[in-house]
C-alpha cells in the first residue's frame, strides 16, 4: 500500500496513540476502528462517541454572487435559510444525476459547503466551472480545518461543560460561533448517525487539545466503521453507494432536499421536473434479510429470477441484530424480494425507513 | 498476538489440532482481530468431504467477508453448531469456544509449525 501518498489528518498521532486501525479512505488514512465496530456503534447509541471526520471538504463561496452561485449548484432553496442555518442537499449535474450530498451553512458573510472527502476535487470543479460568469470566490479550506463529530444522547452534557454557547438553544440544523476548550469553533447541531449530537469546526492545530478534552469529558473514540452502521440504521445515504451519477436525489430517497419549485433555476433541475411528472427510473428502498446471510453493496436483487436491482449498502445492524440492507430497485417492486447473497438467494422483505429512530426527549 | 505452541497454522490463517485422525479447526488470534467483530458464519454440514485446501465456509465481520479454509482434507465429523447464534465466540475464544468444525482427516496437507507461524505474522505486521 502506498502510505506515503496518504493524506493525515491533524489528529493521526491521537489515533495511534489509541491504537485505531487506519485505513485508506479517499486518499486519507483514517481510523476505521479502535475498540471495535460493535461498541463503538453502542456508545454512540447509548452515551457518546468522537468522530475525526477532518477529511471531509470544506468549501466557502464569498463575494456579491455568493448566494446566486449556491443556488444554481445545489437543489435546496437556500434562500429559505437563515443566517445560522444549514440545510443538506444534492449537487446534481444538467441530467439529474448526483455529483454529491452536501451541507450548505448560511454564514452572516459567506456560504460554507461541506462536501464528501471522496468527491472534493471533482465538486470544487464542478462548482467553479459553473459559476465563472459571477463574481464569487470559492475557497477550499479542507486543510485548514478539523472536524469532530460527537454524537450520542449525552452529546449535549459533555459539550456544554466545554463551552460558554447554551447548547440547549441550539435546534437541530443550526450552528453557532463560539469557543470549545478555548477554541474558536463552528458549533453545528448536525451528524450522520441518527442521534443527537453536534460537528464541529475548528482550526486544524488545535483539533488534538479538543479532542482530549472532549474524551476526557466521557465521548468514546469511535471510527469510519461504526460511522457506517450507524448512518445505515438511521436510512441516510452514503454517496457511492445510494448516490451516484446514474442516480438522481429523488431516486436515492432524499427529494426532501430538492426544492423543484425554486425560483432561481439549479443545475439539474429541468431533469428531475421531468422525472417527477413522468415517474422515478428506480427507488431506494430499505429492507430485512429473512434468511441467512449479510447482503452487501452490489449483490443483485431479483423478483422470480429476474434482476430488478441491487443493494446500495448492507450491514448487520448492531441495533437490531438483523442484517438490513439499502437496495435501488425497479419502482414496481413491491414488499418481497430475494437478495442474491454470494450465488445463494435468500429472501428479503421491505420495510420503513429509517431502521432505526431515537426516542426523542 | 496469541500463538498456541502446540497448534499448527496455515498461510490463510487457521489453526489445527490433530488428536488421533481428527482435526479439530478454527481461525487464529490473528485473524479474528484482523476481521474485527464477527457477525456470522456459514458452517459446513457433518458429512461434507474437502480436500485439504478446499474453502469450507465463510466468517463475515461488520465490515468484511473471508473465506475459510480447510488445512487438511477430510470429512466433517462435528460442527460447532453454538457458533450460529454466537459467533462472537470466535472474537472471544479463537482457540477454545470458538474452534469452527472437526474433520476425520485424510489428507495431512502442509502445515505451518507455531514458530513458522509466528514468524509469518511477523513479515504481515512489517
Amino acid at each position: 500500500m502506498a502510505e506515503g501518498e496518504l493524506r493525515r489528518t491533524p489528529l493521526y498521532d491521537e489515533h495511534k496513540a489509541l491504537g485505531a486501525r487506519l485505513v485508506g479512505f479517499a486518499g486519507w488514512e483514517m481510523p476505521v476502528q479502535y475498540e471495535g465496530i460493535k461498541a463503538e456503534h453502542q456508545a454512540v447509541r447509548n452515551r457518546a462517541g468522537l468522530f475525526d471526520v477532518s477529511h471531509m471538504g470544506e468549501a466557502f463561496f464569498r463575494g456579491p454572487d455568493a448566494e446566486e452561485a449556491v443556488q444554481r449548484l445545489v437543489t435546496r432553496d437556500v434562500s429559505r435559510l437563515d443566517e445560522g442555518q444549514a440545510g443538506y442537499s444534492a449537487v446534481c449535474y444538467e441530467d439529474g444525476g448526483t455529483v454529491d450530498d452536501v451541507i450548505v451553512y448560511r454564514r452572516p458573510d459567506d456560504f460554507l459547503i461541506v462536501v464528501n472527502a471522496s468527491n472534493r476535487e471533482k465538486d470544487l470543479d464542478h462548482f467553479r466551472d459553473n459559476t465563472e460568469d459571477l463574481d464569487v470566490e470559492i475557497s477550499d479550506e479542507t486543510e485548514e480545518w478539523a472536524l469532530l463529530a460527537l454524537q450520542g444522547p449525552e452529546a449535549p452534557d459533555f459539550l456544554q461543560n466545554l463551552t460558554g454557547t447554551d447548547l440547549s438553544s441550539l435546534k437541530p440544523f443550526r450552528f453557532a460561533e463560539g469557543e470549545v476548550a478555548g477554541v474558536q469553533t463552528i458549533i453545528s447541531r448536525t451528524g450522520y448517525t441518527g442521534e443527537d449530537g453536534f460537528e464541529l469546526y475548528l482550526p486544524s492545530g488545535d483539533a488534538p487539545r479538543v479532542w482530549r478534552e472532549l474524551l476526557d469529558a466521557g465521548a468514546t473514540p469511535a471510527g469510519l466503521g461504526a460511522r457506517d452502521t450507524l448512518r445505515l440504521e438511521a436510512g441516510m445515504c452514503l454517496y457511492g453507494n445510494e448516490l451516484d451519477p446514474e442516480t438522481t436525489p429523488l431516486e436515492a430517497g432524499i427529494g426532501f432536499a430538492v426544492h423543484l419549485d425554486k425560483e432561481q433555476e439549479f443545475i439539474g433541475q429541468d431533469a428531475l421536473r421531468k422525472e417527477k411528472e413522468e415517474g422515478l427510473r428506480k427507488k431506494l428502498v430499505g429492507f430485512e434479510v429473512e434468511g441467512k446471510g449479510i447482503a452487501r453493496h452490489d449483490h443483485p436483487v431479483k423478483v422470480e429470477d429476474e434482476t430488478v436491482g441491487r443493494v446500495t449498502s448492507g450491514t448487520l445492524s448492531p441495533t437490531l441484530n438483523k442484517a438490513i440492507g439499502l437496495a435501488l430497485v425497479s419502482p414496481g417492486v413491491e414488499d418481497k424480494f430475494e437478495v442474491v447473497i454470494r450465488e445463494r438467494p435468500v429472501e428479503a422483505h421491505t420495510v420503513e425507513l429509517p431502521f432505526y429512530k431515537r426516542e426523542k426527549k | 498476538m496469541n500463538v498456541p505452541e502446540d497448534l499448527q497454522y496455515t498461510r490463510s490463517h487457521e489453526w489445527v489440532r490433530t488428536e488421533d485422525d481428527t482435526a479439530t479447526i478454527g481461525i487464529t488470534d490473528y485473524a479474528q482481530e484482523e476481521l474485527g467483530d464477527i457477525v456470522y458464519i456459514e458452517l459446513p454440514e457433518q458429512g461434507d468431504t474437502f480436500d485439504a485446501g478446499d474453502s469450507f465456509g465463510t466468517v463475515e465481520s461488520v465490515k468484511a467477508v473471508s473465506d475459510l479454509y480447510t488445512p487438511v482434507g477430510g470429512e466433517v465429523v462435528e460442527v460447532n453448531e453454538a457458533l450460529d447464534d454466537s459467533p462472537e465466540k470466535i472474537n472471544e475464544d479463537p482457540y477454545g469456544d470458538g474452534w469452527i468444525v472437526k474433520l476425520r482427516v485424510s489428507d495431512e496437507g502442509e502445515l505451518l509449525s507455531a514458530s513458522d507461524y509466528e514468524q509469518l505474522l511477523e513479515e504481515e505486521e512489517s
